[in-house]
């Protein structure tokens, strides 16, 4: 007797064990497939959005979400977007001293995130630890925003280390016959003009602190960008043939406080669409 | 097993540890030299069989621009005029720059296309839209980032808009297949424009053009200026 009981109790804990397995397996793995982005329509959800509500000023980052303390705008530009590039099985650029791009970005994202937060912004991260989202997902946190602008951060292989260059999309052919809908593939290209303002403003403020930057932002055909419904820009620091990350590093709060900067210089100009995506 | 035995039998093992720690980062290193020999040796046989192609000396000498890097600005282009021997058909005469600008500078520090890069196929559609099909090294060796790759199909581009006036838009294909992006960053989904300038005279199909619906389906995409 004592036998069977103790074989039911086996059975049932396998069982149960069995099905939690195959639940966990089945579950969905959210998957943006936009062919388009209704503008009048929420888009779906990103696969693994890491967003957190904004923090408090000097609280760390990337750790679980707490009301923020500093004051957010109703209305108008409240969120930004950072994507610090690659991660997972792709480490970006890579140095000889064993740099890899993907890790920097990490961290500079972070010390971009206080910033942004002492400046009233939420923001919203596309990635927090070493995953790889795609392009479409991470331009999909983005779309899934209401008043939002989207920072996408790099470190170069080249260039004269120690200059920062921000970059916006190259002219993309003009959507024909949309019918208020923005093609997920061309989802940049009504915000153009609004991404060039804010490029100019972050590579503004960067020229002023990182000597050899540019003064106004570059046009480069950033795949990144071309999906994300906001205004959108690629910051490149220069760059991971820097003999010790040290050299990096010490650039990260002079990148943030530009980036901050300059996207509250920018909230003026900022239109606000009626719901997230849509056209300004 | 006698003590005597086990002294030796441990001492055996331990010599066999310390010969294979000593001989197999040699032999790895061996293995590796080994591998990298043959791909170069490869690499070597696919670049012979697309070379010939290259410069028929019979063609009339013109002046060509080819861009690579400004070593006084960074990243920018520079035209350099040199003296070639290009045909008139505007398929082999793309052929014949990009084939020399892959080649590279005197200055290899001013290259824009890493040196074990190929040009293996490239057509021209009627509509004036060029396919440029190089060999996987232009996505693998070349340094990861926005402004290399960029400047990397600027300079592309760019000689192709100096050299070759029916070319009015490029598609870069890498080993026959269409890619999302050059080496992580720049987008290569769509076309992009070479000459705005219409085209002066009617574009000459070379024997290794492509007519419109032998052509690889996904080109139209959106244009963009490099």
């Amino acid at each position: 007797m004592r036998n069977i009981l103790r074989f039911s109790a086996f059975s049932f804990v396998g069982l149960l064990s069995v099905a939690l397995l195959a639940s966990a397996m089945v579950s969905p793995s959210q998957t943006p497939s936009q062919s388009q982005l209704p503008a009048a329509v929420t888009p779906q959800s990103p696969a693994t959005p890491s967003v957190t509500s904004s923090q408090a000023p000097g609280a760390v980052a990337g750790t679980a979400a707490t009301p923020s303390a500093a004051p957010v705008q109703q209305g108008g530009l409240n969120v930004v977007v950072l994507d610090p590039a690659h991660g997972g099985t792709d480490p970006g650029a890579r140095g000889t001293g064993g740099i890899r791009e993907s890790e920097i970005v990490l961290s500079f994202a972070m010390e971009v995130r206080r910033a942004l937060e002492q400046q009233g912004f939420q923001v919203v991260q596309t990635r927090q630890g070493n995953e790889d989202p795609s392009f479409d997902d991470r331009s999909a946190t983005a779309n899934a925003q209401r008043g939002a602008v989207f920072v996408t951060l790099h470190i170069s292989s080249t260039g004269l280390p120690g200059t920062v260059r921000v970059y916006v999309n190259s002219d993309l052919a003009p959507v024909a016959g949309s019918n208020g809908f923005i093609p997920w593939d061309r989802a940049q290209v009504p915000f153009l003009g609004l991404s060039r303002t804010f490029g100019d403003f972050v590579q503004g403020f960067l020229a002023q602190r990182f000597k050899g930057s540019p003064e106004t932002a570059q046009t480069a055909s950033v795949r990144q960008l071309r999906t994300t419904a906001a205004p959108a820009i690629a910051v490149e620091v220069s760059s991971v043939t820097v003999e010790d990350r040290a050299d990096l590093d010490r650039m990260a709060p002079g990148v943030a406080d530009a980036i901050a900067r300059g996207a509250a210089a920018f909230r003026p100009s900022y239109v606000v669409p009626t719901t997230p995506g849509a056209l300004p | 097993m006698t003590p005597r035995w086990k002294f030796l039998f441990a001492g055996g093992l331990v010599f066999i540890l310390l010969v294979a720690l000593i001989f197999v980062p040699i032999l790895r290193r061996r293995m590796k030299r080994a591998a990298k020999l043959q791909q170069q040796s490869e690499e070597q046989a696919r670049r012979e069989l697309t070379q010939p192609i290259a410069i028929n000396p019979g063609d009339p000498r013109v002046k060509t621009k080819l861009f690579w890097a400004s070593d006084t600005i960074d990243p920018a282009l520079v035209p350099i005029t040199v003296d070639l021997p290009l045909s008139s058909d505007p398929v082999l005469r793309s052929k014949q720059v990009l084939n020399t600008l892959l080649a590279g500078p005197v200055d290899a520090e001013l290259r824009t296309l890493p040196p074990d890069a190929l040009l293996l196929a490239f057509y021209l559609l009627p509509d004036g839209t060029a396919i440029a099909d190089f060999s996987e090294a232009l996505a693998n060796s070349i340094p990861s980032g926005i402004a290399s790759e960029q400047l990397a199909v600027n300079s592309i581009a760019r000689t192709l808009e100096a050299n070759v006036p029916q070319v009015q838009r490029l598609k870069i294909l890498i080993h026959g297949q269409e890619v999302e992006t050059l080496a992580g960053h720049l987008d290569l989904t769509g076309t992009f424009v070479v000459n705005t300038k219409p085209v002066q005279a009617p574009v000459q199909l070379g024997p290794a053009a492509l007519t419109p619906d032998k052509a690889p389906t996904k080109v139209a995409q959106p244009e963009r200026k490099p």
